[in-house]
């Protein structure tokens, strides 16, 4: 029987509520999937879709992006810059014929550790139907070649 | 994008320190696996474990390695660098470093205690040091940034705490600037008759403080007012202050009341009242108010409706009457911001099937209180809505809106006190009278609370153990006729009961104000689900909030009673005078800066920003960051499209090279990295 697939997941917390959404899921004690593996960003404003995109290109099968709730950004409204660029990404990467569930995008404040964890469970589970996501085969293989996205039935 | 591979040769020499933290790290993540593997990283010159790496000897490690092995950068991996990220840098400094060329690896709240597969956690150690290792070997010395704290405070709310607050840093010799919505300051606790569980008389407490708070040299008193606009940061917010017309001239009304008593219009005074009485157009809250000069209810003013009338005007002595007054725009600077917005009650409508407002015996705990006032509607006399008849029965209903999915999920906290308050006082007003509380559970937790719990016990209350199911007028039983009549399950008894009685009181719980939430982006606050306002943490900062200088106190970050609200007040007070004692403050050095060679003038960044601190520079063709409004959120870095902004000490390329250590193990063939 072959091995179960371990995803690698990064993750950008910022540094005001979904960083210290997982360092209460720590303090509680909560187990979750130790997929993950946490950059520290101010706000999710900061998340730069090259971030994402580095991170898918060097090995990463997948990347949580992960802010304060919409109304309790600590900078105002960076949260909703993330969303703005999340939402030009997706579809950047659905172009590429990457999946949808690679980068996910998660409002969770300093109080919801448990949610934090339940979204890197269920990211993980996500990611292990995928497979791995071969960046290189997938988008470089093509050179620059216009991919168009198969939609399966 | 700016990146470089120098993996080949050594550029700096960093210091790893892995933490067992006792038995926390070390009993998930194989330490001393992950020490001997961070060594061979070409960077790294010292690779050490310990066991508590925040305890002097674990520091004095770091300050030694930098100063016997010539140490440029340094690594802890340990706990959150919300828990000691201060602690190294303090311990780099003390070595001789610059304190910014430390980083820190979470591998205890992100790793040990997030998982209990050793080899995982171990796995993911790894990871999370190698990235903390490719990122300081990028990191630039930074100097924090001092700014000057303003001695002067803006306090929003005029309750208790507000209140309290305002005294404390205005008798230590500083400005205040106290700004209340209502005519008066006073909030809440200025309508309540007694007080849990001393029942010391609440407007013989309170009114002392609000006159001290009315002839404070130090405090500006602004009544009447909102806050319309704050700007700024720490040590520097520009305030703008709307001062509502109140149609009296300030300097000349002597608060006489002649202007009161003339008033011909009788309103429902539901502010200040309850509901439960009347005031006049022209009015002041209660006759202790502070300032003492009345507010004009436009809304209800014969002269303002109907255009004749003026029986004030006519009768002012000192003509401090001025319909013509509009609202007035004052501007001023502060340095720190105590927000004290208290709480509403929970309205009771909300409950059908309680009846309020449609049974008329029924009562909302405020107006119990007025009603039980002795310079209430009532005189102090408890009677039912007919002004006379006194209850035989009265019935006190705990938890309304409170521990209940459909409404609030939290408690209230106060209700249970102030029922049994209400217990007493009906026992004392009425000694004939039965009462009747229906409560959930007790809580009673407090100094002398418990004590007083008890005394209730022996005053013949009827405790009944049950959520209330319906309160009715429907009588179906003899001995209902005319009553009210509450059905409840006793649970102790583990029956149904029907209890008819002639008055009932619903306990209603405390809830956030109704615009907290417009309040809380105004001052850059945030609120929990409830509403309430978030602190900065939930044990160790519970007046702080996210956003340095501002502050909360009282009811608006939770339910609370009147001493933990003052003791809030006066908390936030003192955190604010250690801040004005400093002078100055050092901030994070987090901050952007535009590199006006790269910068192509295209002005993305400029409406991005959320603190208005990205100027164009029209001559140069450049746009560039103001330095004191930049808060470092670094949304314009991610925005700009050449790539011109720097976000220091998380610039891409400390990020980039952090992602690229974090994937060590699953990098793919090695990559030129170009564009």
């Amino acid at each position: 029987m072959s091995e179960q697939f371990e995803p690698v997941i990064v993750g950008f917390l910022c540094n005001w509520c979904s960083y210290r959404a997982a360092d209460l899921a720590g303090t509680s004690r909560i187990k979750y999937a130790p997929n993950m593996r946490a950059i520290r960003v101010m706000c999710s404003g900061r998340v730069d879709p090259q971030f994402v995109l580095k991170a898918l290109r060097n090995g990463a099968d997948g990347v949580l992006i992960a802010g304060c709730h919409p109304g309790e950004c600590h900078y105002v409204n960076g949260n909703i810059k993330a969303l703005r660029r999340y939402t030009m990404l997706k579809k950047t990467l659905d172009q590429w014929g990457i999946e949808e569930e690679r980068v996910q995008l998660l409002w969770a404040s300093a109080s919801e550790g448990t949610k934090l964890a339940e979204k890197v469970n269920s990211m993980t589970e996500e990611l292990r139907e995928l497979g791995p996501l071969r960046w290189h085969e997938k988008v470089l293989a093509d050179n620059g070649a216009a991919h168009v996205p198969v939609k399966e039935a | 994008m700016e990146e470089k591979k120098e993996k080949t040769m050594q550029k700096e020499k960093v210091g790893v320190y892995i933490c067992h933290c006792g038995t926390n790290i070390a009993g998930t993540i194989d330490v001393e696996e992950v020490k001997n593997w961070a060594a061979k990283n070409p960077n790294v010159e010292v690779s050490r474990d310990y066991e508590f790496m925040c305890s002097n000897t674990g520091q004095e490690l770091i300050e030694n390695d930098i100063k016997e092995k010539g140490l440029t950068r340094i690594v802890v991996a340990s706990c959150s660098p919300h828990m000691h990220e201060k602690t190294f840098r303090n311990a780099t400094e003390r070595g001789g470093l610059n304190p910014f060329l430390f980083e820190m690896a979470n591998i205890r709240e992100h790793g040990s205690w997030a998982t209990n597969d050793k080899e995982a956690a171990t796995q993911k150690a790894k990871s999370l040091v190698n990235g903390a290792i490719e990122r300081v070997v990028h990191h630039e010395p930074l100097e924090k940034i001092p700014v000057e704290i303003n001695p002067n405070t803006l306090i929003v709310g005029g309750g208790i705490a507000g209140i309290t607050a305002a005294l404390e840093l205005a008798n230590a010799g500083n400005h205040v600037y106290l700004v209340e919505r209502e005519g008066t300051i006073g909030g809440h606790m200025a309508q309540l008759d007694k007080t849990f569980p001393t029942l010391d008389c609440s407007a013989c407490i309170l009114t002392p403080k609000m006159v001290d708070v009315g002839q404070h040299d130090n405090i500006t008193l602004l009544t009447y007012s909102e806050v319309e606009k704050v700007d700024g940061y720490i040590g520097n917010f520009e305030i703008t202050v709307r001062k509502k017309a109140r149609c009296v001239i300030e300097d000349l009304c002597t608060a006489c009341g002649i202007c009161e008593e003339k008033c011909p219009a009788q309103v429902v005074d539901e502010g200040y009242g309850a509901g439960l009485g009347y005031r006049k157009a022209i009015y002041r809250a209660f006759p202790q108010a502070v300032p003492g000069y009345p507010v004009l209810d436009k809304e209800n003013c014969i002269y303002f409706q109907t255009g004749k009338c003026r029986a004030c005007e006519k009768f002012c002595p000192t003509d401090a009457i001025d319909f013509e007054q509009e609202d007035e725009m004052l501007n001023f600077n502060v340095g720190n911001i105590i927000v004290a917005t208290g709480y509403d009650l929970f309205d009771p409508r909300r409950i059908p099937q309680y009846g309020y407002g449609r049974l008329e015996n029924v009562f909302t705990s405020l107006e119990f209180e007025r009603m039980v006032n002795a310079s209430g509607p009532t005189g102090g006399h408890i009677v039912l809505r007919d002004g006379e008849t006194k209850p035989e029965k009265v019935a006190i209903v705990h938890c309304v809106g409170s521990r209940d999915q459909n409404y609030n999920e939290y408690c209230s906290k106060v209700c249970c006190m102030y029922s049994l308050k209400f217990a007493h006082l009906v026992h004392e007003h009425l000694p004939e009278t039965e009462v009747f509380n229906f409560y959930i559970d007790m809580r009673t937790p407090g100094k002398g609370y418990e004590e007083f719990y008890h005394r209730l016990l022996k005053e013949d209350t009827h405790f009944i153990r049950g959520r209330v199911a319906e309160i009715t007028d429907a009588d179906h039983q003899p001995g209902e006729e005319g009553k009210l009549i509450v059905q409840v399950e006793n649970t102790l008894l583990g029956k149904q009961q029907r209890i008819p009685v002639d008055m009932v009181i619903l306990s209603a719980g405390i809830e956030a104000r109704e615009d907290a939430a417009q309040v809380a982006n105004l001052f850059k606050m945030g609120c929990d689900y409830d509403g309430f306002y978030n602190e900065r943490h939930p044990k160790l900062a519970p007046v702080a909030t996210m956003t340095d200088g501002v502050f909360i106190a009282g009811a608006c970050q939770g339910p609370k009673d009147i001493p933990e609200t003052v003791a809030q007040g006066g908390a936030a007070a003192s955190q604010i005078a250690s801040l004005i004692g400093q002078g100055t403050m050092m901030m994070e050095p987090v901050r952007a800066s535009i590199r006006e060679e790269d910068c192509s003038g295209c002005r993305i960044c400029n409406n991005l920003c959320p603190y208005n601190a990205i100027e164009y520079d029209e001559e140069k063709e450049v746009s560039k960051v103001i330095t004191a409004l930049c808060q470092g959120c670094g949304t314009c870095v991610a925005a700009c499209p050449s790539g011109a902004i720097d976000g220091a000490h998380f610039t891409n390329l400390q990020v980039m090279s952090e992602l690229q250590g974090l994937l060590w193990d699953v990098q793919p063939a090695p990559e030129k990295v170009t564009a």
